[in-house]
């Protein structure tokens, strides 16, 4: 029966990092994003468009969450009852998608801040300034398939 | 589909037709002037910098008047007043007004004028208020300032840096003056910082009272009024009053003029238009009776600008062809349909000198891919008829956003028909709703509008090899137009060596991957070759692979080098790999649309059945899908312009190109209605 507790342990650390990751990476992206803003009132919606990258990985986090949580029947219906084991395999599906998030959310973020400074200089470079978070983002969405796959493929 | 061929046009036209010769041009907006040319005895530059500068501050003139008149009689914009575009005007009406200009000028002046001393006013209104303010803590005080006592008394009036009780006054003086007897303290007023003291002494007695005071920081008010405090304040106000009631009447005047609103817009833009012509003028070759042009004008308009302005001139136009160490500027010509999609490609950069233009072959997959990451049929639909009804309503919206939002229209089709294909209506909203309102019941599973094809949330492995199937798809077609660009070049030896050869390494691992156990493992499907296809498929690869090994360096003399060179790109299947995994976005994306939508749906109907349930679901499902539409449709756009851009452009396509920059009538407020547009 304790195996949910580890279940859960691996759902809450997938809210809790990645979500963690993408405060810091907006809030440092609105940061710069707050002083184009300031000098040029006409880029908001770029700017926008770029802080919002890093804001992701908290939803893929999200993501796993949301599948995990009916699978161990603790959305709407009672808690599955589950061996050790299925919950340390529940827990380890979980991780991937839980660090990665919090790291590439992290560093996107920065990358963010960085290409929403290109916007500010060269605002017709738009495009390739979305490009670098983009990139950032790439590892999070493979964490993300290997966390989903994870999950579906553990037997409950 | 294609960069619109360039023709170089040299015009060469009679001084006393200069003016109008570059009016045509500029209204006819097709000629990108490019002239490198130096000073010599016979062909001079014009000084037209005086003129431009004239007609900048005139075009400023009538902008900042627009300012004034939008501060006090302000036009409501509308939330898409951007997407309208700017109104038309035709040529006659146009002309009419500019042939007023000077009226209109005065105008603006005038304005101006009246909006300085609006600001002078309210200036003086704060100088005025600052003085009330001094005089405040004197307001109790019923002799004007400035009385300085009696034949016998002496009247001192001052502050005290702190606030001391009357009793506190006298006693202080009582300590530091004790021979004086007579003396009479009056508090005016106090607050925290200072006491205001009105002090009546003998006069023979004035200077120890003063020294008393003096010695605990006594100090006399920085102005003396001339009558009591409060008449001088009533009198103040009046006067305030009267500069506020003059604000009122110049604002008004203001407010009068705006009905010259359009017509300043119509003068700053003629300025400016003017400013240009000025610009280009000042760098064109002139001689004692002729002025030359050269630019870059597209072939398909090169004849009818040179039949025009021979024949309305009596102007000599030269057409030639592109040399080959020119770069010319880049316009994009493309069908209704893919030409939505030239903004994603600018972003990136336009072709360079020599490159084709992927924009068809690219907004095929873009929308395709689009749809795919966004999968909804719902969200689909509200963006189809959103960009929709802003196409219909807004017909003379800028071209560029035109552009984009017809890219987004298609971009909605195809979401709805991946939507449709994966069952995805607001997520499973339509089943939620119709377990919790209307008791219907459905299995594990089981869906009320089922997929037409499966749903990826069930399936995510089969829905995982599509995506790389998709992508392996788009990436040979990448690699595709590379070889059809080596064809078009007749670079045989390279298409072969860069393409072919790689084309057949990879449908060799193709063949050899696909009855292999790993894949049987991941996607569940028993796929079994003939023998013959498994050899070809060895062939294929081994084959590929030792080509590339040997030929991938062939620019390279050494053999050595050459064959590390070789090894180095075959190093690129790696790249190849990287860039077919990138694809699994497709599922990631698809399915955060989905769960996340789920989730909305799951929070709404949290409060079950009945009317509190109902409004409930109501509120979070408006709530939720609009930030789900906002949210996936950010994730959608930028990772399919990363898909095109790094997986699909990497295989091919550089960019670099310099866009068509014609030189035109560059407004600001108006369009101008040309009878012959070409």
């Amino acid at each position: 029966m304790s195996g949910i507790v580890w279940a859960l342990l691996g759902v809450a650390l997938a809210v809790i990092l990645p979500g963690m990751g993408s405060a810091y990476g907006v809030g440092i992206a609105g940061q710069a994003a707050s002083g184009v803003v300031t000098e040029d009132p006409s880029k908001f919606a770029k700017v926008l468009i770029i802080q919002l990258l890093p804001g992701t990985q908290g939803i893929y986090g999200l993501l796993v969450a949301f599948i995990t949580l009916p699978k161990i029947g603790l959305l709407g219906g009672t808690p599955a009852d589950l061996s050790i084991e299925t919950g340390l395999l529940i827990l380890c599906a979980c991780l991937p998608i839980a660090i990665v998030g919090l790291v590439s959310a992290r560093h996107q973020g920065k990358t963010s801040a960085a290409a929403i400074g290109i916007v500010a200089k060269k605002p017709d470079q738009f495009g390739k300034a979305m490009l670098f978070p983009a990139m950032v983002e790439t590892y999070a969405i493979l964490a993300l398939l290997v966390s989903i796959l994870a999950v579906f493929g553990i037997p409950v | 589909m294609a960069v619109l061929k360039m023709q170089r046009i040299n015009i060469c036209g009679l001084k006393k037709n200069r003016k109008a010769i570059m009016e045509r041009l500029q209204s006819l907006g097709a000629l990108e002037p490019d002239m490198d040319w130096q000073e010599d005895d016979l062909l001079y530059k014009m000084d037209t910098a005086g003129a431009k500068i004239t007609f900048e501050k005139h075009a400023n003139l009538a902008e900042q008047a627009v300012e004034v008149l939008q501060k006090y009689e302000p036009v409501k914009s509308s939330m898409f007043a951007s997407l309208a575009g700017k109104p038309l005007i035709d040529r006659k009406s146009y002309d009419e007004i500019v042939g007023e200009q000077d009226t209109y000028i005065s105008i603006a002046n005038r304005i101006m004028d009246l909006e300085k001393e609006i600001a002078e006013q309210k200036a003086e209104i704060l100088k005025q208020e600052n003085r009330i303010e001094a005089l405040t803590p004197w307001l109790p005080l019923d002799i004007p300032m400035n009385y300085r006592g009696t034949k016998h008394t002496m009247v001192l009036l001052g502050t005290l840096p702190e606030e001391v009780s009357l009793a506190g006054v006298y006693a202080m003086l009582a300590e530091k003056a004790p021979e004086v007897e007579a003396v009479d303290v009056e508090i005016v007023s106090s607050s925290r910082d200072y006491t205001y003291l009105a002090v009546i002494c003998l006069r023979d007695q004035a200077g120890e009272v003063q020294e008393a005071l003096r010695s605990v920081g006594f100090a006399n008010p920085t102005h003396f009024t001339k009558e009591k405090p409060a008449d001088l304040k009533i009198k103040i106000e009046k006067r305030i009053k009267k500069t506020q009631i003059k604000i009122e009447e110049l604002e008004a005047e203001i407010r009068g003029m705006v009905v010259e609103r359009e017509h300043l817009h119509i003068l700053s833009d003629y300025y400016r238009v003017r400013t240009e012509k000025y610009q280009l003028l000042g760098t064109l070759p002139q001689t004692h009776n002729t002025f030359l042009i050269s630019g870059y004008v597209p072939a398909k308009d090169a004849n009818k600008v040179a039949d025009d302005l021979e024949k309305c001139f009596d102007a000599m136009v030269e057409l030639e062809e592109i040399k080959e160490e020119e770069d010319p500027p880049v316009l994009l010509r493309n069908n209704k349909f893919s030409e939505s999609s030239e903004g994603v490609l600018s972003a990136f950069g336009l072709p360079a000198k020599g490159e084709m233009d992927p924009t068809t072959v690219m907004s095929f997959f873009y929308v395709f891919l689009f749809g795919l990451m966004l999968s909804d049929a719902a969200y689909g639909l509200i963006m189809m008829i959103a960009c929709g009804l802003m196409l219909y309503k807004f017909p003379r919206m800028g071209i560029s956003m035109r552009k984009s939002i017809k890219l987004f229209f298609w971009c909605g089709v195809s979401t709805l028909f991946w939507g449709i294909m994966f069952g995805g209506y607001f997520g499973d909203a339509i089943d939620v709703f119709a377990t919790t309102f209307l008791g219907v019941q459905l299995a594990e599973g089981q869906s009320i509008i089922p997929a037409v094809w499966f749903v990826p949330l069930n399936d995510p492995t089969r829905m995982l090899i599509y995506s790389m199937l998709f992508g392996v798809i788009h990436l040979l077609t990448g690699l595709g137009m590379k070889g059809y660009m080596c064809i078009r070049d007749k670079k045989y030896m390279d298409c072969f060596c860069d393409v072919v050869l790689w084309y057949l390494l990879l449908f060799g691992l193709l063949i050899m991957l696909l009855p292999s156990s790993i894949f049987r493992s991941i996607s569940g499907m028993e796929i079994v070759f003939p023998a013959a296809v498994d050899l070809l498929g060895k062939v294929f690869a081994i084959g590929g692979a030792v080509g590339i090994l040997f030929m991938s360096g062939r620019s390279s003399k050494s053999f050595g080098k050459r064959i590390a060179l070789g090894a180095y790109d075959l190093y690129n299947l790696t790249g190849w790999l990287s860039d077919v995994l990138s694809y699994s976005r497709l599922l990631a994306l698809g399915l955060a649309t989905g769960v996340i939508a789920t989730v909305f749906n799951k929070m709404g109907s949290m409060a079950g059945g009945g009317i509190v349930g109902l409004i409930l679901f109501v509120v979070v499902f408006l709530i939720g899908h609009t930030f789900g539409i906002a949210i996936n449709l950010l994730g959608a756009y930028v990772h399919t312009c990363r898909l095109q851009y790094v997986e699909f452009f990497g295989k091919f396509y550089e960019g670099g190109g310099r866009q068509f920059n014609p030189f035109k009538e560059n407004t600001k407020y108006i369009d101008i209605k040309e009878e012959n547009y070409l």
